[in-house]
């Protein structure tokens, strides 16, 4: 069975990010903008778990745990935030969303 | 081309394609369902990599409870397809050209550097059993393991406290 290289992997991961960043300044929609933080931090999942493989231990699996643990919460706090905004009638835009005193 | 090879590629042109479908969609539901796209090809590509407890965990926790989560709030604030506005030319102007910049960069650099190359072909172990991820995670990391429970009951607490309407 060939191998695949570890670097395809990293080179995915890469890709994979950089197409979040793009999304995380283009988007204008509050909720597309954290989307985009989840597509960074599975890119970065990407990687941790091809170095883990590489390198034949478990830290990076572990890591990758705690990478979605704190995406969990993050996702939480931040759509009770986003509900929040849309119950005191603001708009879901980023550019119209200029200030944060509610 | 073996079987790992046309898996790998069907599922990372399938991620890239589920990432600039998120980009270009209009909708945020369109662009949910296209993060879902990318998270299952990504679950794909953990098996490849010898990691089926955390393929589990992706489809079920990242796929499953998180993007649901984002759909639901899509939904119930019942959010339209988002504006364009050419208010920022600096992120037309600037952020493109950088973040094409960044993504060729880090590419070329992992694809150059020994980091990917010297190491490349030790894929001939057997896969991680999850017997030996939680000894890992239950000895060496019991402390932050538990630490992150107290993380989540703060985001638990903090999501009520946003969330609750005053009355």
């Amino acid at each position: 069975m060939n191998v695949i290289p570890i670097s395809y992997y990293l080179v995915l991961s890469a890709v994979l990010f950089g197409l979040g960043v793009i999304a995380f300044v283009f988007k204008r929609n509050v909720i597309t903008i954290f989307m985009s933080i989840e597509l960074m931090l599975n890119a970065v999942n990407l990687a941790f778990i091809a170095f883990a493989r590489a390198h034949n231990q478990l830290d990076g699996l572990v890591f990758v745990f705690f990478v979605i643990v704190v995406a969990a919460a993050e996702a939480a706090v931040g759509l009770a935030l986003v509900i929040m905004l849309a119950q005191n009638r603001q708009p879901l835009s980023v550019e119209r969303m200029n200030h944060l005193k509610l | 081309m073996s079987v790992p090879f046309v898996l790998f590629f069907v599922c990372g042109a399938l991620a890239v394609a589920g990432a600039i479908l998120v980009i270009v969609a209009r909708e945020p539901v369109h662009s949910a369902l296209a993060l879902v796209l990318v998270m299952v090809a990504l679950a794909v590509l953990y098996l490849l990599l010898g990691a089926p407890f955390i393929a589990a965990v992706q489809i079920i926790v990242y796929a499953g409870a998180i993007m649901v989560l984002f759909v639901f709030v899509i939904m119930l604030l019942n959010a339209g397809a988002e504006e364009r506005t050419d208010f920022s030319r600096v992120a037309k102007y600037i952020g493109l050209p950088l973040g094409f910049i960044l993504m060729l960069w880090a590419a070329h650099w992992l694809w150059r550097s020994p980091v990917g190359g010297a190491i490349g072909t030790a894929s001939a172990t057997p896969a991680a059993s999850s017997h030996d991820l939680s000894v890992e995670l239950f000895r060496q990391y019991l402390f932050p393991f538990e630490a992150t429970s107290i993380l989540i009951l703060i985001a638990i607490l903090g999501a009520l406290v946003l969330a609750k309407r005053e009355e």
